[in-house]
């Protein structure tokens, strides 16, 4: 078949999609392709060009399936630049003097790197960033200085924009010392409003890059030794730098196109109409090059846009440019920034929520229309994980309280769930809708994220949708009975690390506005899931007695009544014996309680004892026993901390190298009362042989000659699991505040119900992530945790001596509400080995028909 | 010590309405068992102040522990129903009718039905009143 000859002008990442486009949906073969590029590479992701300094090489920047290049169709020839364009006999000539004849001719040359006629911008050390050539240029000088100066390296870049950050974040990973000079009032001032960009440069300089705004070049001088030595700026300031890197915008790379007479643009770029096809009906222009309605956009979406519009049209279809697409995301030195829509508030009426946290380093705005329903825009730094929800539904009506998208999320992702319209855009790299992605799962049997990138490409180019991909495909599948959503309950769409954000960032106090505001129904009134754990929540958000108030409606059974309830209704108690350590004395009442009230005595795994049997009227008498000689609640009913089991230590173990026993009371006097998504168990050992078993607890410390190791993440049960270490030879203070935070971090982001084992296990990067958050501080909310833990042992009290003084709350406690001094008639037990144990239901109907079983209420007269 | 204040046990009146007790003896959103004729019972005051009774027996767990349950809703046909969940293996039960929403995939024990009785309630110048039947 006689195909017809399509030349691409430019090796980049939009003639590359272009292609790829092309070859997708030409099955006929009606087009070969020859694409000139005039870098010595294949088409590489220069989104990604920073990642060059973090290891990658330049091969796995390359875009898309290399076997694209293989196709018998597509020409591919590097390190040839075209130079000159003649129209009248269709032909393009190269450097290497080749000439190519086309039927049609695409532009897609991009853009340079803008440098402003500065004094002393051509000096040795002046470099833009730009191409994968510049950045090895820009590493290998900085790697040279850095060998020939004592100092570290001091790096400046002209330009605060996503360039500017992109390569002051590459200075930065190459461990020289960066500042950015912004010519206008705050960084990305095209993207973000002023408290964005404040918020930005707040956070930019946390991780050590300087930013100056305001701050104009007027000369670069040169160094005794040569190369760049110091900046002059307008406001007469001058900046010391040993390497320069020049950000101060692209220009699009018209000049082939001036030459061949095609119509250009007032401030560049080949002129073209919304099919992107330029003066000449048989040259188009694509990307960056391209002045399309007004305006050359240096973005990659668009471009893709553009590359899409021509692949279709050289098919005969009639796709048009759709406009560009200018919602930005992205990660700058670990920052995240987003803007989208209208970010400034431009619209008239246009309202603006503002979500600003500059202790957590978070700046969050949503544009909202007049009546504060319709999305129109808006600005994320610092956590930018709305972005992918929220900008889909640009221009549409946001369900329920708009402030639930501004509140920070836990460590899982997701949001407040959006039902998107099919028609949405998703992923606008690729320009693949909502219903495109539903479609994958529903009609080509997708099962995974992974599958359904590979079947519609969502995602596979910047990767800021993935998220929402995530949820789409995650939706779908539940829809097929595949696979259950991460919500809470029915009554909650948020799971329990995102609830638990929002309750904290919220500061809401009670259930009802819980519900109210983060529900999925304000009238719902929760179930036996979501209520202890808003409970739980509160507990360490909010401090209060268990039963305090609408509290007290939230608990369990367990934390209503302050004890264990047992298969026949009658409960258990656990006075907490700290580190297992107890005196005669309390040994002797805990006994005579026992005696008295006739209940069944085990020592508990935890190095305590569990007394059984007492009915819920006797729990307020046994208590006040208890209490009277010094117990108090051991929470043993709690997800909350159990024990902290010791073995006996260096004071009496010829073995111990530390005083276990010491350390164990006072971690279990610290955590006690403690409100977790599960039970936390700790262990002290005293040296290596680990009589504690502390490696099968959610915290163990194991004593060292020089300090205390600490593991994290084991517990005994179903999946028994061996703890992790987390930090070595640690001083007991040390210790002390990483336990803090490593216990608040995992109640701030684990699920319900999820002890610390599996909650490590599906923790982003694993222990090596954790130790950054508890020890290095990556996340920044180190401050924050101590200060939370610091308020849980100001305001500990202990709940049944509270109770206990409180009438109010002990009328809970009655049997029955119209007869509280008579016990529950059903209650029956037998003697078994010297105790009572319940009555099983053959003994019952045996007493019933008047047999001789000894059964009895738990007054116990078996005892007698 | 004492536990709280007594109410007078009530006349059994096994063929109309008992009184059982003052309704702010109730907390909100939490039940309470009641003694009444031998039945036990188990009164809900939801945040309402509308006060249900069901069955205080569990028929899962053979232990009369029904109004220590977690009060909440569900969303049944398009209402919103108001629950217990046994605080012993989590069945929820309609308190309107005392039907079972969920058994957890267990069966009751000795063949019981599933179901709860629900009782009749009002409240008469803040007395809650139960209609209970003869003796079961």
């Amino acid at each position: 078949m006689n195909s017809r000859h399509l030349v691409v002008v430019g090796g980049g990442m939009v003639a590359q999609r272009l292609v790829e486009a092309l070859r997708d949906r030409d099955t006929a073969g009606a087009w070969r392709i020859t694409v000139l590029a005039e870098e010595p590479r294949r088409p590489y992701d220069r989104v990604a060009l920073t990642s060059y300094f973090s290891g990658r090489k330049p091969e796995e920047l390359e875009l898309g399936d290399p076997a694209l290049w293989d196709d018998p169709l597509v020409t591919l020839v590097r390190d040839d630049a075209v130079t000159a364009v003649d129209r009248a006999t269709r032909t393009v000539t190269a450097a290497s003097g080749r000439t190519y004849v086309y039927d049609h001719l695409v532009l897609a040359t991009g853009s340079y790197a803008w440098v402003p006629p500065t004094e002393g911008a051509d000096l040795p050390g002046v470099f833009v960033y730009r191409t994968v050539d510049d950045v090895a240029a820009l590493r290998g000088y900085v790697e040279k200085l850095q060998q020939d100066l004592v100092r570290p390296v001091r790096g400046a870049v002209l330009g605060g924009g996503l360039l500017g950050l992109e390569a002051a974040g590459a200075l930065h990973a190459l461990g020289a010392q960066a500042t950015v000079l912004q010519v206008g009032s705050h960084l990305m001032d095209t993207q973000l409003d002023l408290g964005g960009g404040e918020a930005l440069r707040r956070l930019i300089n946390t991780i050590g890059v300087g930013v100056r705004v305001n701050a104009m070049t007027v000369k670069i001088r040169p160094h005794r030794r040569g190369g760049v030595g110091r900046l002059d700026l307008a406001d007469g300031g001058r900046v010391d730098a040993d390497v320069v890197v020049v950000a101060a915008g692209v220009r699009p790379r018209d000049e082939l196109a001036r030459a061949a007479g095609l119509e250009v643009g007032p401030r560049g770029g080949v002129v073209v109409d919304d099919t992107c096809v330029s003066s000449d009906r048989d040259v188009s222009a694509v990307g960056e090059v391209a002045c399309i309605q007004g305006a050359c956009i240096g973005l990659v979406a668009p471009g893709y846009a553009m590359a899409e519009v021509t692949a279709d049209r050289l098919l005969g279809g009639a796709a048009e440019f759709p406009g560009a697409d200018t919602a930005t995301k992205l990660k700058l030195a670990g920052v995240d920034v987003a803007s989208f829509g209208d970010a400034f508030g431009r619209t008239e009426g246009a309202l603006e929520l503002v979500w600003a946290d500059p202790v957590a380093g978070v700046y969050k705005k949503l544009v909202m229309s007049d009546d504060a329903r319709t999305l129109l825009g808006g600005v994320l730094v610092g956590d930018a994980s709305a972005y992918a929800s929220l900008r889909p539904m640009l221009g549409r009506e946001l369900p329920g309280d708009p402030a639930a998208f501004l509140l920070p999320e836990g460590g899982g992702g997701g949001l407040p769930d959006l039902e998107l319209p099919d028609d949405a855009g998703v992923c606008s790299c690729n320009n693949v809708s909502a219903g495109t992605i539903r479609g994958a799962v529903t009609e080509h049997g997708c099962t995974d994220v992974g599958a359904v990138k590979a079947c519609t490409k969502a995602g596979t180019s910047c990767g800021s949708c993935l998220p929402l991909v995530k949820k789409l495909v995650t939706t779908e599948l539940s829809k097929q009975g595949i696979t259950v959503s991460n919500a809470l309950c029915e009554h909650f769409a948020l799971s329990r690390a995102q609830l638990y954000d929002a309750v904290r960032i919220s500061g809401v106090r009670s259930f009802t506005e819980v519900v109210e505001r983060f529900g999925t129904r304000a009238e719902g009134r929760g179930c036996d899931i979501c209520k202890p754990a808003v409970a739980s929540i509160l507990a360490t958000t909010a401090p209060a007695h268990v039963l305090e108030g609408e509290r007290a409606a939230l608990q369990d059974t367990n934390d209503h009544v302050m004890a264990n309830l047992q298969k026949d209704g009658s409960y258990s108690v656990v006075p907490r014996i700290p580190g297992g350590e107890v005196t005669p004395e309390g040994l002797i009442a805990i006994g005579e309680v026992a005696k008295d009230f006739g209940l069944y005595t085990k020592i508990t795994g935890g190095q305590r004892i569990d007394l059984f049997g007492a009915r819920i009227d006797q729990l307020p008498v046994i208590w006040q026993r208890l209490v009277d000689a010094g117990f108090e609640s051991g929470h043993a009913y709690g997800k909350s901390l159990r024990t902290v089991k010791s073995c006996v230590g260096s004071t009496w173990c010829r073995f111990g190298v530390q005083d276990s026993v010491a350390l164990a009371v006072l971690l279990e006097l610290r955590y006690r009362g403690l409100r977790s998504p599960h039970k936390l168990k700790m262990g002290v050992s005293g040296c290596a042989r680990e009589c504690a078993e502390a490696r099968g607890k959610d915290v163990g410390v194991i004593a060292t000659d020089k300090g205390w190791n600490v593991y994290v993440g084991g517990n005994g049960g179903f999946t028994p699991k061996h703890a992790v270490l987390l930090a070595e030879d640690l001083s007991t203070e040390d210790l002390i505040r990483t336990i803090d935070r490593f216990l608040l971090y995992y109640i701030r982001t684990a699920d319900r119900l999820q002890r610390t084992a599996p909650w490590l296990e599906d923790l982003e990067g694993g222990v090596d992530a954790l130790r950054g958050v508890v020890i290095d501080d990556t996340l920044g909310i180190a401050a924050d945790l101590d200060a939370q833990m610091a308020q849980h042992v100001d305001t500990y009290e202990d709940e049944w001596r509270a109770t206990l003084e409180d009438p109010e709350k002990l009328r809970r406690f009655a049997s029955f509400v119209n007869a509280p001094a008579t016990p529950d008639p059903s209650l029956a037990y037998v003697p078994e080995r010297g105790q009572a144990r319940p009555a099983t239901a053959d003994e019952r109907d045996a007493a019933l028909r008047g047999e001789p079983v000894l059964v009895a209420g738990t007054t116990l007269e078996v005892r007698a | 010590m004492t536990v709280s204040e007594t109410p007078t046990l009530p006349e059994l009146d096994q063929t109309g309405w008992q009184p059982v007790c003052a309704l702010r003896h109730l907390a909100p959103e939490r039940g309470a068992a009641a003694l009444l004729g031998g039945h036990q019972v188990a009164l809900f005051r939801l945040v309402d102040d509308r006060v249900l009774a069901v069955d205080q027996h569990d028929p899962f767990s053979d232990a009369f522990v029904i109004s220590r349950g977690i009060v909440g809703s569900r969303w049944v046909d398009d209402v919103e129903v108001p629950t217990v969940a046994s605080p012993m293996y989590k069945q929820v039960f309609d308190l309107t009718t005392g039907r079972c929403l969920d058994t957890v995939g267990k069966v009751p024990v000795r063949d019981l039905p599933a179901d709860l009785r629900s009782f009749p309630v009002r409240v008469v110048e803040g007395v809650v009143e139960v209609d209970v039947p003869v003796a079961p």
